[in-house]
């Protein structure tokens, strides 16, 4: 039989250049008399911007320090253990680093059993055990709590959660199995499913402890001291801990059964994390934690040799860091200082606009129309959106009249904008108006001042063409709604300069956008894959596929919604309007749907009705659906579908309308809300053999988002 | 408008356990200011009758503020404690006397009617923040001879004191200093120090002063129990050769901090507060800097005079043992045996340490709790020598006196 060293021996050569957390063993003496204690504190030796995390190396370090503690309970020398973290840090779970270069199921194995083997043992120490989450827990940071018989946690806390699920995999070093049994099955689930998958939320201390998983909560000024003294009156029995009966009834039983249903409107059964998570929660009603623990680690197997877990790291890493330091964006010393921004235009999309650049860069941001009914009406919108935060409690009364006061209109473009920084336009999309709207802007700026465009699908070079300095015009292009979706790409035109660039990129940063750099190319990047993608449906369609089958074949990939439903959620005739457009790019592949123009025609908002709760084909559209006798089944749809989008990427990647594959895939991710278990979606294509049928090869290298060759 | 004074009356102490400055130095990774925070709040949670937004006023003394201990301390720590935004705070430095200074100058508002209830308190990060730490002394002092070059030294002031009273020997100061360590041990034994300690998580990055991660620091590291003459004599006089000053009889480089509530009297009856000690008078007098250690003789002999009181009405006294030989000084003029049973019964700061602006507080919550365990004591003081030649003595009124003899 495999030692645990010698398992977390083997699994630290895999991964030589972990950032190794120590666990330091320290002794004190306990107020109120109550006796010698351990403290372990688990520390990398990093500050708090490199969390501590487990790596195989470093669950060695801890099971050492256990090695200590379990000798000094056993002979009496110390009266309790208890675990932390450094300042600000309590631990942030497994290193994905490490899961990231695992190639056989054998080594991830090794990786949950070693988690499970050294964490467990807080659990037969000789002396009671305590877990003070001082700071930010995730994963197996929250799981080695787990396994101590009581818990404080700081009200400071700004992040605890288990986001396994969310990445792809399952706590599986003891949270699915512990955390029900100790605070039942449908809190259980509402921490290990639902926060996952809304976004990966974050719980808060008081949270924390409102749920019963921690014991007591102390705020952060004296959280240690407090915590220790309570554990002093703990061990003394001054303080007894109740916990209420877990449910092990029916209760148990609809609560993953919620969780089910949960995921399925989540993730549609497309990633199998949660549902892998929901069986161990499942099993784990009888209270038999070994075979918990044993289905963790088989779990944890299996999931880190799937796709869906590669995929979602991957994923995570675009996020937080290719988002962070977009491919491609000039210096950004040569930004130059935006101090005034002017918006062209009054109507929805600019009042939006105005408020993000209000809230975000705190500079005057003033809205021109045609009129000043229009203007009235756009600064109103403003205003009110800023009222409405502050009934929120978003922001206090001195910051909502520091808003107001910023956002204000002119019919008059010279007074409006000859001291702006950054103009950005946000009119009509037809290219005679913007390039009209660009030549008056200009003759009104100063020489440096950038004009962007918020424009879907023109060109932003011939946008730029007849100005003066077209070397000052980008592409701005966000996504709806405005303060929502994080996704902004950033066009470089022909004759776009650096620095207009680079200003664009500091703005972006400033206004909390995930920037992409993109070329002119039509409809760039997102709306060009999701025009071609809707349009190959809508193909099917019109050739003879039931509707009902082209969106069930789309469902296995677990997108947000159907592509029906985004259509009606885009509107109709602007899906309609951004197809001609490539239609006209592109003729042999984006086609023109008769049908589509002939629901717009109708002045129908979409193909659904929901009379009965659930969407259902409007009759009165399938009476205006002229269909060809053409029947796909669901995996001939989903073939023709994907193949497109495959087809698509590869032309984008060879055009460099994009650096990179990666690219693609951050922005349907932030842009289209395209799920992790996809990766956006090149992971998928590459795994599912698509990018090799069409593409001839993958996207993406192997190890990528994929388990290393 | 009339005006009618008010009795102020010491509320309640608590102070960290103090440290040994330096690297190996318990709190060598821990912030001044946390210091000050923790105390504070611990004070709160001791006296759950009081109101937060009731405190008027925070007082913070540090001698170097600089760092963390700069930053209007009073102010940032009050906010960092947790304090409402609308309780005030300032900054105060009377050097070894700042916490003494700032319980003086809270009282004198609560006395004028300006306060109810204020916070006092000091810290002193001597590891953080060595003595003399970013210093600038004008340099007229030396040519204009104003003061002798050894009165910015303490050390080198105390060996001026020898120099002044002769028959006050290294032999008597280090007999003073095993005592002052006996005694704390004593109190220690009998659970009186602990009862108004804070306990302080502490941090450990490095290995050289002992096992590395977060601890608790629940005693006074200083202490030396267990010393003996033997010990004291061989050891060096590093303020002078072949002089009488020690590490063994002065206190040594110290961390920590100390915080107490003082209120008006039928403020803290009305919110039933605890009345410990009650102020009969106070006052900081100068003398010659380069002996400042004489300074609590004129300082007592203003606070007696103004009390309309005599030595003899003084049953307990808390004398800070900067040194040994500026507490012999002060009982040799007054006539006080070097171990007179009244004379500082839990030990000094030569046995706790002496963090500079700390220690005043430390001195009054040790005298509050003396006068609760000898109710036939009516008065006590509680004294100071100061740097740069200044004393300070506040003559506190026993509440519990039950009519008995003294």
């Amino acid at each position: 039989m495999t030692t645990t060293a010698e398992l977390l021996k083997g699994a630290a050569e895999l991964f030589p250049d972990e950032v190794v957390t120590q666990a330091h063993v320290r002794h004190l003496d306990l107020p109120l008399g109550a006796g010698r204690f351990a403290l372990i504190t688990l520390d990398n030796g990093l500050d708090h911007t490199k969390p501590t995390t487990f790596g195989p190396q470093s669950l060695a370090n801890l099971s050492a320090a256990l090695d200590q503690v379990e000798k000094e309970a056993a002979d009496g020398s110390v009266v309790g253990v208890g675990i932390t973290g450094k300042p600000f840090i309590f631990a942030v779970g497994a290193d994905l680093k490490g899961v990231e270069l695992l190639k056989r199921r054998e080594d991830a194995l090794a990786i949950g059993k070693g988690g499970h083997d050294v964490f467990r043992r807080l659990q037969s120490l000789a002396v009671p055990t305590f877990a003070y989450y001082n700071g930010a827990a995730m994963g197996g940071g929250v799981e080695v709590g787990l396994h101590c018989g009581y818990r404080t946690v700081s009200s400071a806390i700004p992040a605890f959660s288990l986001p396994e699920v969310f990445l792809g995999l399952v706590p599986g070093w003891g949270g699915c199995a512990l955390l029900p049994n100790l605070i039942g099955a449908e809190r259980a689930v509402s921490v290990i499913i639902e926060n996952s998958l809304n976004q990966n939320k974050q719980l808060k201390g008081g949270q924390v402890y409102d749920l019963g998983i921690a014991d007591a909560l102390f705020d952060g000024a004296d959280f240690l001291e407090q915590s220790l003294s309570w554990t002093a009156a703990v061990l003394k029995g001054e303080i007894q801990i109740v916990r209420p009966e877990v449910d092990r009834g029916a209760a148990w039983d609809e609560a993953v059964a919620k969780g089910r249903a949960f995921a399925d409107s989540k993730v549609h059964g497309a990633a199998p994390a949660a549902y892998r998570a929901l069986d161990i929660i499942a099993a784990a009603k009888d209270g038999d934690l070994s075979a918990g623990f044993d289905a963790e680690d088989e779990a944890l197997a299996d999931l880190i040799m799937g796709g869906e877990l590669r995929s979602g790291i991957y994923a995570f890493n675009l996020v937080q860091k290719r988002g962070k330091r977009p491919a491609g964006a000039p210096d950004k010393n040569l930004a130059r200082p935006v101090t005034k921004v002017g918006v062209v235009g009054a109507g929805l999309m600019a009042s939006q606009l105005a408020l993000l650049f209000a809230r975000r860069l705190e500079v005057p941001v003033v809205l021109t129309d045609i009129d000043q009914e229009r203007v009235d009406k756009g600064v109103g919108y403003v205003h009110g959106e800023i009222d409405k935060l502050l009934l929120k409690g978003r922001v206090n009364q001195d910051k909502a009249n520091r808003l107001k006061a910023l956002v204000s209109g002119s019919l008059d473009k010279a007074a409006a904008f000859g001291d702006a920084d950054f103009v950005i336009e946000a009119v009509f999309e037809e290219i005679g108006v913007k390039q009209q709207v660009f030549a008056e802007v200009e003759a009104v700026v100063k020489p440096g001042t950038i004009l962007a465009t918020n424009t879907s699908s023109l060109s932003v070079s011939e946008m730029a063409s007849k100005l003066e300095h077209p070397e000052r015009v980008v592409g701005f292009h966000f996504f709806n709604p405005v303060a929502v979706l994080p996704l902004l790409e950033i066009v470089r035109g022909e004759q776009t300069d650096d620095a207009s660039l680079a200003t664009a990129f500091a703005v972006a940063k400033k206004l909390k956008k995930t920037a992409v750099l993109t070329k002119d190319a039509p409809a760039f990047v997102v709306n060009r894959i999701l025009t071609r993608f809707m349009g190959e449906i809508q193909n099917v369609i019109d050739e003879g596929t039931p509707v009902a089958t082209a969106e069930k074949a789309i469902e296995p990939l677990g997108l947000p919604m159907s592509p029906l439903v985004l259509l009606e959620l885009v509107g109709p005739a602007i899906g309609l309007h951004v197809s001609e457009t490539l239609n006209r790019s592109f003729p042999d592949r984006f086609t023109v749907s008769p049908n589509l123009a002939a629901v717009v025609k109708a002045g129908k908002r979409g193909f659904y009705v929901y009379d009965s709760g659930k969407p259902e084909l409007d009759p009165e559209v399938a009476a205006l659906l002229v269909q060809g006798d053409s029947v796909l089944t669901e995996q001939q749809v989903r073939d023709r579908v994907l193949d497109a989008v495959a087809q698509e990427i590869g032309i984008m990647l060879e055009e460099g309308v994009v650096a990179e594959a990666q690219d693609i895939d951050l922005c349907l991710i932030t842009g289209a809300g395209w799920p992790f278990h996809l990766g956006g979606i090149t992971p998928y294509l590459d795994r599912e053999g698509v990018s090799e049928r069409v593409h001839g090869k993958p996207f993406l290298a192997a190890g990528v988002a994929s388990v290393p060759a | 408008m009339p005006r009618t004074a008010r009795d102020v009356v010491f509320v309640d102490g608590v102070r960290t356990p103090f440290g040994k400055a330096g690297p190996k130095g318990i709190y060598h990774e821990t912030r001044a200011d946390d210091l000050v925070i923790k105390s504070i709040r611990e004070l709160l949670r001791r006296n759950p009758a009081l109101s937060p937004e009731l405190i008027d006023e925070v007082a913070i003394a540090a001698t170097t503020q600089i760092g963390d201990q700069g930053l209007t301390l009073g102010r940032t720590a009050a906010i960092l404690a947790g304090l409402p935004k609308s309780v005030p705070g300032f900054s105060i430095d009377r050097m070894c006397a700042g916490a003494m200074t700032a319980v003086t100058s809270v009282a004198g508002g609560i006395a004028f009617g300006a306060y109810d209830v204020a916070l006092a308190g000091g810290v002193e990060h001597m590891g953080r923040h060595p003595m003399g730490e970013g210093v600038d002394p004008n340099p007229r002092f030396v040519s204009e001879k104003l003061v002798d070059e050894s009165a910015l030294f303490m050390g080198m002031t105390a060996e001026n004191l020898h120099d002044r009273f002769p028959h006050l020997t290294r032999q008597r100061a280090d007999e003073y200093a095993v005592r002052s360590q006996e005694k704390a041990a004593k109190a220690y034994a009998n659970g009186r120090i602990q009862q108004d300690l804070v306990p302080i998580s502490v941090r450990r990055t490095s290995p050289e002063g002992g096992e590395t991660g977060w601890g608790l620091s629940t005693a006074d590291e200083p202490m030396r129990p267990g010393t003996t003459l033997e010990n004291l004599a061989g050891l060096k006089t590093p303020f002078r050769a072949h002089g009488n000053v020690t590490a063994g009889n002065s206190a040594g480089l110290n961390d920590g901090a100390t915080a107490s509530l003082v209120a008006a009297e039928d403020v803290a009856r009305e919110l039933g507060l605890p009345v410990r000690m009650r102020l009969v008078s106070y006052s900081f007098v100068g003398v010659e800097p380069e002996v400042m250690g004489i300074g609590p003789v004129p300082a007592t002999e203003k606070a007696l005079a103004k009390a309309g009181l005599s030595i003899s009405d003084i049953g307990l006294f808390e004398v800070n043992e900067a040194f040994a030989v500026q507490v012999l000084a002060f009982l040799d003029h007054y006539g006080i045996a070097d171990d007179d049973a009244r004379v500082n019964q839990y030990g000094g700061a030569i046995a706790f340490g002496h963090p500079l602006a700390s220690s005043g507080v430390r001195l009054m919550t040790q005298l509050a709790r003396q006068f609760e365990e000898q109710p036939h004591v009516r008065y006590g003081l509680t004294t100071m020598c100061v740097g740069f030649g200044m004393g300070g003595t506040v003559i506190w009124e026993n509440p519990h006196f039950d009519g008995g003899t003294k």
